[in-house]
């Protein structure tokens, strides 16, 4: 039987205290000893980022990869072998910015892989820069004068390009940011999960307090259609995408059962050897 | 060695292609040896494109400088291949659309115009004046058009009788009309010649793909790029029968962190690209460098910088690939020299990674990517698949559930074992930040230290020599000429020209270039008066390595070639005549 501590590691983590990151390491670690997985089968994928450090963390195989590089490593070893769980994780600026490239391409595959975004609307790594999802006018070492960009809106992005699974939790709600954990790890398919996860340090308008008194909680609308798009488009429309639940999902094939070569065997288990009549076919090919 | 070169000539899109397939299927099948170049142009309509084959009495890896029938279907083939015909040479041309000039009286050619466009016409199917045109090249050099004719049925099985017998009929015309009106005219065929329906007929992009099958590879990950989106053609066409998945990455940053990420979870995994692609992947190598994660990618050389010309060769890509990626990381560059070399070092270049658990960077270019030969056969058995220092899972089982030290400095020669997610015990995160024995990043001053000479150190034991170094066996000899990768075949024959000419020269052909194999390539060029280093690039990559390398400054001179084309025999020749 794994246990919580299963999933943690000796080392503290170096993010500053109050970080929304530990939250968010905390509730990765409950839900993986709910959902009752195995350290030693899961990976934990991530860019770079002070985010991106969970993977430090989290005790289970891993990969620390480059900035922006999550998704497609996780892919590699998704494809190498299905039977992983695998969990990319990262910051808003590692998916959303020079990573977001992946990100659409990674989810309109619906290849099975549970994406976190810990998303503090900045850049908190290099000290404070305004990111992708930085509000309009917002202040930092790079916009002084505020920026002049309309943020980027990763939710209605995923929702729109063929994500199978969308939600969105907060730092400040541990209990139903492992729940939606439980739930996108559980979901077959691309689950992309977007976490407000506050920068005490450099981030002081969008704070714990600011995102508590803005958000609107799905779980307490009984009257919420998860399998609709435009139900969850509207919604985050009209909210100004402030919301924490389960947008959306549904069910479809993910991409190791339908991409070229597919096997029920996962590919790093297959036998390597070509037997005699193989070669033999092989070479018929160029005759 | 006898030979006969052909090509056939035309606007790029009307088939130009596969009619100098079917033309060359069919010699290969008939047991002559032959090596086809395609030169081509990045668009899809228009443009001149020509397929040229040259068909030998042994196995031959260059399609040699000059010709002996061109078959054009517009004045612009003619006047851009002029220059390769030799004296008594033919042109069939399509007397239907042009009356071709020939540019220069002082060569001895023969017209022979043929309505290839209106027998076509008749046919009821223009295109045909390709199969009116293959007719005529088979009464040309004397065969029987028989083995044409079961070509014909086998490519187009599929597409049912109705085009078959369309194909046969054409054929036949032009056969027939060719007998009729050219009985003087036979260019012969090499007399001797290898058995039937033996030889396969690939390109060096073919030979990579069926190569890293055989090595055990289950994953390629890449982006489509000419001239290496072949490897993937091969790869979607034969993997998929051993479980191997392919999936187009969308772009070459992706296709490059994806095979990494296959490498890391325990299949062997590769990239393959040109120049673009390549620089792309510069980070992601160092990444894999860091991380100790085996990784291969295959770079097809093209025509750069940027996108240059993409749809020619050059070797211009060497000092990115031995130095490329910011930071140190320990790598090993190989340079096939031949299509059967493309199929055997793709799997060296598997062992090796895994191995060292380093990436590997298999080097070869369009031209040998892209053209096609006769090969005698390839050994599916020579190169063994080896894992290198893969932990068995009872090994890691005997560890306990300590932590599990991945990056173990005590290991030797600083290979420390592997272990694969879904392994008990084996957890570790394999990471891009400088980091300690287990895994976990750091700035210790020592612990930097020592990881870095640990991964810098771990080729120390390997032996590039070992790969094979190409060294023409020579008593004595003054000149010494060096090559890697594709230039082998034309080097090795201005050599024999060399000879000829009584000059005493000896060849040198690297197929590795990183580790650099310094002890055999000082030994020859100590011994030798003049060396000459040729290659497809216009700085001398190749040349400034051996400088770097082992010196020798005053020795060395380059020759060089970078308008987009392969060497010619006789441009070596030349350009080292004039020099000695
Ligand atoms: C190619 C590249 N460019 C830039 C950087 C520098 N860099 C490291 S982390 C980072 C931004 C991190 O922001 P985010 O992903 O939002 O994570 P956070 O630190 O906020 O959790 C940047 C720009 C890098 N490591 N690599
Ligand atoms: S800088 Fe911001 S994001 Fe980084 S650890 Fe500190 S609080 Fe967290
Ligand atoms: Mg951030």
């Amino acid at each position: 039987m794994v246990i919580l501590k299963d999933f943690k590691v000796e080392t503290n983590p170096t993010w500053c205290p109050g970080c929304g990151h530990y939250t968010v390491l905390a509730a990765l670690q409950r839900a993986a000893a709910n959902l009752g997985l195995e350290p030693d089968n899961m990976v934990l994928v991530t860019g770079i980022g002070c985010s991106s450090k969970i993977s430090q963390h989290f005790n289970s195989y891993g990969v620390h990869s480059l900035h922006g590089r999550a998704l497609p490593v996780a892919t590699g070893v998704k494809l190498a072998n299905h039977d992983l769980t695998v969990v990319a994780a990262g910051g808003d600026g590692d998916g959303y910015g020079i990573g977001v490239g992946h990100f659409m391409h990674t989810l309109r595959r619906n290849i099975d892989i549970t994406y976190i975004v810990m998303d503090n609307h900045i850049y908190g790594l290099t000290t404070g820069q305004t990111s992708p999802v930085s509000q309009k006018g917002f202040k930092s070492k790079t916009s002084p004068h505020g920026s002049a960009e309309e943020p980027l809106r990763p939710l209605q992005t995923a929702i729109i390009n063929g994500a199978s699974f969308v939600a969105q939790a907060f730092a400040g709600d541990i209990n139903q940011m492992t729940r939606i954990f439980e739930e996108g790890i559980k979901h077959r398919g691309f689950s992309h999960i977007n976490v407000f996860s506050p920068c005490v340090t450099f981030n002081k308008i969008n704070t714990f307090e600011w995102f508590k008194e803005h958000l609107v909680n799905l779980d307490e609308k009984s009257d919420y259609d998860y399998t609709n798009k435009y139900h969850a488009l509207e919604f985050l429309d009209r909210h100004g995408s402030i919301v924490t639940g389960i947008l959306y999902q549904e069910d479809r094939p993910t991409y190791h059962e339908v991409m070229i070569g597919a096997t029920k065997t996962p590919t790093s288990k297959l036998d390597l050897t070509i037997p005699k009549e193989e070669s033999e076919r092989l070479k018929a090919l160029f005759r | 060695m006898k030979d006969l070169k052909w090509k056939v000539g035309g606007a790029q899109g009307e088939g130009i292609d596969s009619t100098g397939e079917i033309f060359a299927i069919t010699l290969n099948r008939l047991g002559y040896y032959l090596f086809a170049y395609r030169h081509f142009m990045s668009l899809v309509k228009g443009g001149h494109t020509n397929y040229k084959v040259r068909i030998s009495s042994e196995p031959i890896n260059y399609h040699g400088d000059d010709l002996d029938i061109l078959i054009a279907f517009d004045q612009r083939t003619i006047d851009e291949n002029f220059y390769e015909l030799k004296n008594n040479s033919i042109i069939i041309y399509d007397s239907s659309k042009f009356e071709a000039k020939t540019p220069d009286e002082n060569v001895k050619v023969t017209l022979c115009p043929i309505p290839l466009y209106d027998f076509a016409k008749e046919l009821g199917n223009s295109i045909m004046k390709n199969m009116v045109a293959t007719g005529a090249s088979c009464a040309a050099v004397g065969l029987e058009v028989t083995p044409f004719l079961e070509v014909i049925d086998d490519i187009f099985k599929k597409k049912g009788e109705k085009i078959i017998n369309l194909n046969r009929e054409a054929i036949q015309k032009g056969f027939n009309y060719f007998r009729e009106n050219y009985p003087e005219i036979k260019l012969d065929l090499p007399d001797k010649k290898g058995k039937e329906k033996q030889n396969l007929f690939m390109t060096g992009n073919e030979a990579t793909g069926i190569g890293a099958l055989n090595a055990g590879c289950r994953f390629l990950a890449a982006y489509p790029i000419t001239p290496a989106t072949e490897i993937m053609y091969n790869a979607i066409a034969n993997f998929p029968k051993f479980g191997g998945k392919v999936i187009q990455a969308e772009d070459e940053i992706a296709a490059c962190m994806m095979a990494i990420g296959g490498n890391f979870a325990g299949v062997r995994s590769m990239t393959s690209t040109s120049g673009p692609g390549l620089s792309l992947m510069m980070e992601a190598l160092g990444l894999a460098g860091i991380s100790e994660t085996p990784l291969v990618i295959v770079d097809v050389q093209r025509g750069g910088p940027a996108t240059g010309l993409p749809t020619k060769t050059e070797q211009s890509d060497i000092n990115e690939i031995i130095y490329g990626s910011h930071g140190e990381i320990p790598r090993i560059v190989i340079t096939p020299t031949t299509v059967e070399e493309a199929f055997y070092y793709i799997q060296h270049a598997f062992n090796l990674s895994e191995k060292y658990q380093c990436p590997v960077i298999v080097a070869t270019d369009m031209f040998l990517g892209m053209s096609k030969k006769s090969v005698t056969d390839l050994d599916f058995e020579r190169v063994k698949i080896d894992r290198g220092l893969l932990l068995k899972d009872d090994e890691l089982l005997k560890s306990g559930t300590g932590t599990f030290k991945r990056y173990d400095l005590s290991s030797e020669f600083g290979i420390s074992p592997r272990s694969i997610p879904g392994q008990k015990n084996g957890r570790y995160v394999a990471l891009g930040n400088e980091h300690e024995e287990t895994g976990y990043e750091t700035e210790d001053v020592e612990m930097r230290m020592k990881m870095m000479d640990k991964r810098m150190h771990k080729l120390n034991q390997f032996n590039p020599e070992e790969l094979g170094v190409y060294y023409s066996e020579e008593d004595e000899f003054e000149t010494l000429v060096i090559g890697f990768g594709s230039t082998h075949a034309q080097i090795n024959e201005a050599q024999k020209v060399l000879k000829e000419k009584g000059l005493k020269v000896a060849h040198l052909q690297l197929k590795i270039l990183h580790p650099f194999p310094s002890n055999i390539v000082k030994e020859k060029v100590e011994k030798a008066q003049k060396v000459f280093v040729i290659e497809n690039n216009a700085t001398g990559q190749l040349r400034q390595l051996i400088q770097l390398e082992i010196g020798a400054h005053v020795k060395l001179s380059s020759i060089l070639k970078y308008n987009g084309n392969p060497f010619t025999v006789n441009e070596i020749v030349d350009g080292i005549i004039r020099k000695v």
